[in-house]
């Protein structure tokens, strides 16, 4: 497998000085339109679906809190620095990697077993919840540039290409590839 | 022997966007299970529902592919009709075959599935011609998985004296056990891959990260420490790190996972069928790439080119691969 | 509850004990040892039988004479040609009943000979058993790992077929059996090269963890429990559940004591707890556990009560 990029420090340099309150306002609403996308995620991850993960892409200043409720899936961003926030006790599971890692799993770029036995991807706590996360999105096909046009509702369609553009721009300069190889940029 | 004969892919899929996956990658066919304890890797989020299972098989189909279906756990005293039913539904979904390996699941297909195509699973560990003999004669079992003790020498053998089809795995994960003969993980952890479906069931499993080394444990016992950098192996019981008297280090195999892919000549003489590659606890990345590379490896050989090995390394556990019991010198 | 009128077999000899060891300890068994049957052969490596093969006849015939049953059990698990040959002889010599441990020997199952069926075949379900049962299998011992409901469910169901169930009740458990020889790699060498090193070890080399938790015991190409299954407190709940047999698996030290408690608290003349305290003192290095029948997982403690 290639090296898996990491995000260049300027990269994480803005976000840290992104405010926390919007990132978490569209945070959530993706999470929810995630939702009623893909209800078979939910089907998947059974009483997983109670757990509270730490998704933690380690060249990032700031964290995800994810709950994946299926009536009111929640994602949360957490600042990294903020006392205690990303500590365990906070989670069931954390899975931590750098974040091309973590969004080539969700594209099905990467093999989750083959990141783990690189020592890429970090597994703590319930390891049963990992497990199922990551095998019910594995079977959802997602393109994360997808989900978040689809952020736009009945101007789905409009935003596709410019959230494409944008992607393909964000992944030139960080390397760290947005859309689901082979297909998302296609279309 | 003239034009090496053609040899049939079987590829892992543990959810459906796998087996699409496998399918488009050019599998000859998918083995794949339900969502319960009736099969092998019982984990949490993989595999089909009926619904998903029925689909499945008609898209295999219309690809060309084979789906067979692995009800390949030992069924549990009292719940019997959970097995049996999967062999029923898996009759009526048109399965093109099922994997089991329980002789009281083997009788029940046999004498109530007479249509269906019946696999014995390497759970059923048949490691010689006789045992091979008795479940071909006894319950019209029609190929073999033959448990990865054996090498190439020996399958051969065993091919020359039997009256039904082999399958060997090639790549993937490597039970150093006989399979379905273990009961490691059940003494650490209560659960078992012959009862449960799952060998160190990941409900069982932490890890931790300690100064930079990784800490697994199973059931509560440390079966590993990896210094950071190094690879991480399956939190199974049979790759760990152990102290046997003078001895430490892995004391029955090391983190390795079997990649038979320059074998396949050879294998193909010993006359097998069939070759399966492991993990359908794997993502359907490792079932694209894997799956893609073993179909490109017989293309070669059915065409009588050089096959092209040990490019899935950096997929394999411990990033480091064997030719397993295939070779002599690994007992 | 039901009568304990367990019927008491000695399993095979996991180990590889020096000829003489061997001799001596089948005739102290003949002569001291309350147990009904002893299966007797090579359970783990067929290259350990010739050290003893010219012992196995004196061996049985002194066991015969002191009204044991004698079984001859198979070899494990059966891969080479000579290993066939031998388990096919062993079946079908008529003077002594046969144990199965691998299904090999299925192949040459014919009508109307009756055989038993050993712990390293899977049998976990009634299904299961009927099919063997229809086959002439009169007496199974179930894997260790079975969990108690499933003895029981499976008890039930041999009641009304004519076969007896039996348990493994003493020694360490198989757990794992492996075309690889773990003894031999532990001490450098390799299976075809193993110097027969696993004879250094009478009762199996303890494994320990990373922690140094006494966790496995290695046996060749077998992999045994570090803890010794004792099922001497359980006896009343298995004769309820309608166990026919108790599987008492030989060890190094005094293992007649060990056949002699469990058939003492067997028929009522010690308490379980008594029996216990006499099996701590006959190995007094064992660990025990009842753990795949009653606890968490195999390696759970005796509960202390």
């Amino acid at each position: 497998m290639n090296a898996i990029p990491q995000l260049p420090p300027v990269g994480a340099a803005a976000l840290r000085l992104a405010p926390l309150a919007p990132l978490s306002f569209v945070a959530d609403r993706f999470a929810r339109s995630l939702g009623r996308r893909h209800p078979a995620l939910f089907t998947r991850l059974g009483a997983e679906a109670d757990k509270i993960f730490l998704i933690d892409p380690t060249d990032l200043p700031l964290a995800f809190r994810l709950l994946p409720r299926p009536e009111a899936p929640r994602l949360e961003a957490i600042r990294r620095e903020a006392a205690g926030s990303l500590e365990a006790g906070s989670w069931d599971a954390r899975v931590a990697g750098p974040l091309a890692a973590l969004i080539g799993l969700v594209h099905g770029a990467y093999d989750g077993d083959a990141l783990f036995f690189s020592r890429d991807l970090v597994i703590e706590g319930d390891t049963a919840a990992v497990l199922a996360l990551r095998n019910a999105i594995d079977n959802e096909e997602m393109d994360l540039v997808r989900e978040a046009a689809a952020l736009f509702g009945p101007f789905e369609s409009l935003a596709r290409r410019p959230a494409r553009d944008l992607a393909a721009f964000a992944t030139r300069w960080t390397g760290v590839a947005l859309t689901r190889p082979g297909r998302g940029t296609q279309e | 022997m003239t034009a090496p004969r053609s040899i049939e892919l079987v590829c892992p899929a543990g959810t459906p966007a796998a087996l699409r996956a496998a399918v488009e990658a050019g599998a000859h066919a998918v083995y794949c299970g339900f969502n319960d304890e009736t099969n092998a890797r019982n984990f949490p989020g993989l595999n089909f529902s009926r619904e998903e299972m029925a689909e499945a098989i008609k898209f295999a189909h219309n690809h060309g592919a084979k789906v067979l279906v692995a009800l390949n756990t030992f069924p549990r005293a009292g719940a019997f009709w959970r097995w049996s039913k999967a062999v029923d539904d898996c009759a009526r979904f048109g399965a093109d075959a099922v994997i089991l390996a329980d002789l009281g699941l083997l009788d029940y297909a046999a004498r109530r599935e007479s249509g269906l195509r019946l696999h014995l699973s390497v759970q059923a560990a048949a490691a010689n011609a006789d045992a091979i003999n008795f479940y071909a004669r006894t319950f019209g079992v029609r190929r073999v998985v033959l448990p990865r003790v054996l090498t190439v020498q020996e399958i051969a053998a065993i091919n020359r004296e039997i009256d039904a089809e082999t399958e060997v795995f090639i790549f993937g994960g490597l039970c150093v056990m006989a399979e379905g003969r273990c009961s490691l993980s059940s003494y650490a952890t209560g659960k078992s891959p012959n009862m449960n479906g799952a060998c160190s069931p990941a409900s069982h499993v932490e890890y931790r990260e300690a100064g930079g080394a990784l800490v697994s444990r199973l059931g509560g016992f440390a079966i590993n420490r990896v210094a950071g950098g190094q690879p991480a192996p399956y939190p199974t019981l049979c790759k760990g790190v152990f102290e046997a008297g003078d001895y430490k280090g892995h004391v029955f195999e090391d983190p390795v996972s079997l990649d038979a892919a320059a074998l396949i000549p050879q294998l193909a003489e010993a006359g097998v069928t069939a070759l399966k590659i492991e993990g359908r606890q794997r993502s359907r990345a490792y079932t694209e790439a894997v799956v893609r590379s073993f179909r490109r490896a017989l293309d070669d050989h059915a065409a009588g080119r050089p096959i092209a090995a040990g490019e899935l390394r950096a997929l394999t556990e411990g990033q480091q691969t064997t030719s397993g019991a295939y070779r002599k010198t690994w007992r | 509850m039901a009568e304990r009128n367990f019927e008491l077999t000695l399993g095979p000899l996991q180990f590889n004990w020096p000829a003489q060891k061997f001799v001596d300890f089948y005739a102290a068994v003949a002569d001291e040892a309350p147990v009904d049957r002893v299966v007797i052969g090579e359970l783990v490596c067929s290259k350990r039988a010739p050290f003893y093969a010219d012992r196995l006849p004196g061996a049985i015939e002194r066991l015969e004479r002191g009204g044991k049953q004698v079984v001859l059990g198979s070899l494990a698990l059966i891969t080479l040609e000579r290993e066939r040959r031998a388990a096919r002889e062993n079946f079908d010599q008529a003077a002594h009943d046969v144990e199965i441990n691998d299904l090999t020997l299925m192949n040459w199952v014919r009508d109307g000979k009756a055989f038993s069926v050993g712990p390293l075949v899977n049998v976990y379900n009634e299904a299961t058993l009927a099919f063997l049962a229809g086959r002439g299998a009169r007496r199974v011992c179930l894997p260790p790992e079975l969990p108690f409901a499933s003895v029981e469910t499976i008890a039930r169901a041999s009641k009304d077929i004519g076969v007896g169930i039996e348990l493994w009740a003493y020694g360490r458990m198989p757990l794992a059996i492996s075309g690889r020889c773990t003894h031999a790699r532990a001490h450098g060498l390799s299976k075809d090269s193993c110097q027969f090193v696993c004879d250094k070890d009478p009762d199996g080399l303890p494994t320990k963890t990373l922690d140094g938790v006494d966790f496995l015991a290695i046996n060749g190409v077998q992999t045994l429990s570090f803890k010794y299954a004792n099922l001497i407190l359980d006896l009343d709940r298995l004769a309820d559940a309608g166990v026919a047999g108790l599987r008492l698996s030989p060890h190094s030290g005094d293992f007649i004591a060990v056949t002699k408690a469990f058939a003492d608290v067997s028929e009522g003349r010690i308490s379980p707890r008594e029996g216990l305290s006499r099996l701590s003192r006959a190995a007094p290095q064992a660990e025990f556990t009842d753990g795949f029948l009653f606890g968490e997982c195999g390696a759970a403690p005796l509960p202390v009560i």
